[in-house]
């Protein structure tokens, strides 16, 4: 047997070989963790103004994200008991404002809880119980609301932000920033042009029940969006999300709060 | 010289990992569908593979036999993992588009196998050539596939629309298939043809010849 090959210099090597790679590892991701952290706010803050149609990807630079993103505030909800958190509550919770991200909580049973069959309505298994909403307001007069929503497609769960505006009751724009949909045919949720279909819509009807539907065929009035064509479950699921998220289990009572009393 | 040429352009076309050994097709099927997602990954694969092969080649002294495989892995799995947090930092959206893919360059086959067959037998200088080589015939094979997929699946290339599509306004259109997998499988075939068709030397020799038709007629 070679000396390299002895069980004492193998031990050596495998040792130093994983110090050395763990202070690599170690070492990068600490360092880069903070331009990490920042990408993934500055990523979300992009969403949700492209959803409320302040921020064309195409054309607006990272740069504006900042500057436009400021003028919303950001509120976090508690969906079972329907209401907007406070100061107080967030800290009995230990949520921390700025970094807190309801997707990364998704499997933790003290933010999150699992939905049963018939109210999972969105097919999404596990909600937030604390989702944060994003909200433009003047001298008390609410501009524009943006709430997160997801819901199960064809192949997997679509996630983007709904943005009304401040009567909570008309679309202002919805955007998906995350999905497996087949490309060219259910992916085309992202197309600008079926994105145009949104804004002006209604959600509520005259008995404050969800009325917008998407559907097969045209689209009509106020309440109807013209489902994709060969996209049959896609459109599907994001009819479910809408019927689920702004129903009565989720953000329906919030919003008909706002509607009434405002902020 | 004449050797550093050779180690950095064999890989191109007469020993091309994909075409001719038929590795790392996974990431070619999966991240070729945009010029811009596949760019990055290729950069991402040629650094991997460069510095695993030079790195490995500089202690492949030390490296006891038995736990060879695993030392390999560790530096890879460890090259990956910086990669991978280097573009979350600095290249946001396409990292967000290669999602499980940068990860997988551990599990890629070209890494793994130029370190066995080359790290370990050559020194470092031209085991990191080796590296660079080969992730070259990786991206070849790679930017192939992406643009011919983007441009006729998207109708644009890097981005930019190049066939103006039937949904905006324009005259083409997209074919469906090119944003799926299994058209690269089609392209990476029909590449690996043309490249057979002009180097013969890299045509298989047959494993079997299927014999003729033996059933007498009127059998049944």
């Amino acid at each position: 047997m070679s000396s390299k090959d002895s069980t004492k210099r193998t031990l050596i090597v495998a040792f130093s070989l994983c110090v050395v790679c763990s202070i690599i590892v170690s070492g990068t991701a600490v360092v880069l963790k903070p331009l990490q952290d920042a990408n993934r706010i500055l990523d979300r803050n992009k969403n949700i103004l492209s959803a409320a149609g302040l921020f064309d990807p195409q054309s607006d630079g990272n740069e504006l994200v900042a500057e436009r993103f400021s003028q919303f505030s950001t509120y976090v909800l508690d969906l079972n008991e329907q209401r907007v958190l406070n100061d107080e509550q967030l800290e009995e919770l230990e949520i921390d404002i700025e970094s807190y991200d309801q997707r990364l909580v998704i499997n933790d049973p003290k933010y999150s809880e699992a939905l049963e069959r018939q109210e999972d309505v969105a097919n999404i298994k596990r909600r937030a119980i604390y989702p944060m909403i994003y909200v433009v307001a003047q001298d008390e007069e609410i501009e524009t609301i943006v709430v997160p929503v997801s819901g199960y497609g064809l192949w997997g769960i679509l996630y983007g932000f709904l943005a009304l505006e401040g009567d909570a009751n008309t679309v202002k724009g919805l955007a998906f920033y995350e999905l497996k949909e087949t490309p060219g045919l259910g992916a085309e949720v992202r197309n600008p042009r079926w994105m145009a279909l949104w804004p002006g819509k209604k959600i509520y009807d005259e008995a404050g029940a969800v009325g917008l539907r998407v559907i097969k065929g045209k689209g009509r009035g106020d309440y109807q969006i013209d489902g994709l064509s060969g996209a049959t479950l896609t459109t599907r699921g994001v009819d479910n999300l809408i019927q689920y998220w702004l129903g009565d289990d989720a953000y329906g009572p919030i919003l008909a709060q706002l509607r009434e009393t405002g902020l | 010289m004449s050797q550093v040429k050779q180690i950095l352009l064999t890989p191109l076309f007469e020993n091309n990992p994909i075409a001719l050994q038929i590795l790392g097709v996974c990431s070619a099927l999966a991240v070729t569908t945009q010029l811009s997602v596949t760019l990055v990954m290729c950069l991402a694969l040629t650094t991997v593979t460069a510095f695993s092969n030079l790195f490995i080649s500089m202690i492949r002294n030390h490296m006891p036999s038995s736990i060879r495989i695993i030392v390999q892995m560790t530096i890879i799995a460890s090259l990956v993992i910086a990669v991978d947090q280097f573009l979350q930092a600095f290249a946001y959206d396409i990292s967000k588009n290669l999602s499980v893919f940068v990860g997988l360059i551990i599990t890629n086959c070209i890494v793994m196998g130029r370190a066995e067959a080359f790290a370990m037998k050559n020194p470092p200088a031209l085991s990191f050539l080796d590296g660079i080589g080969n992730g070259m015939g990786y991206s070849l094979v790679l930017i192939v596939v992406a643009s011919i997929r983007e441009l006729f699946g998207s109708g644009s290339l890097l981005g930019f629309q190049v066939l103006p599509l039937i949904e905006n306004g324009g005259w083409y259109q997209a074919n469906g298939l090119m944003l799926l997998s299994p058209s690269a499988f089609f392209i990476i075939g029909f590449f690996i043809w043309a490249l057979r068709s002009v180097k013969k030397n890299q045509v298989e020799t047959r494993d079997f010849r299927m014999a003729p038709h033996s059933a007498e007629e009127g059998a049944f």
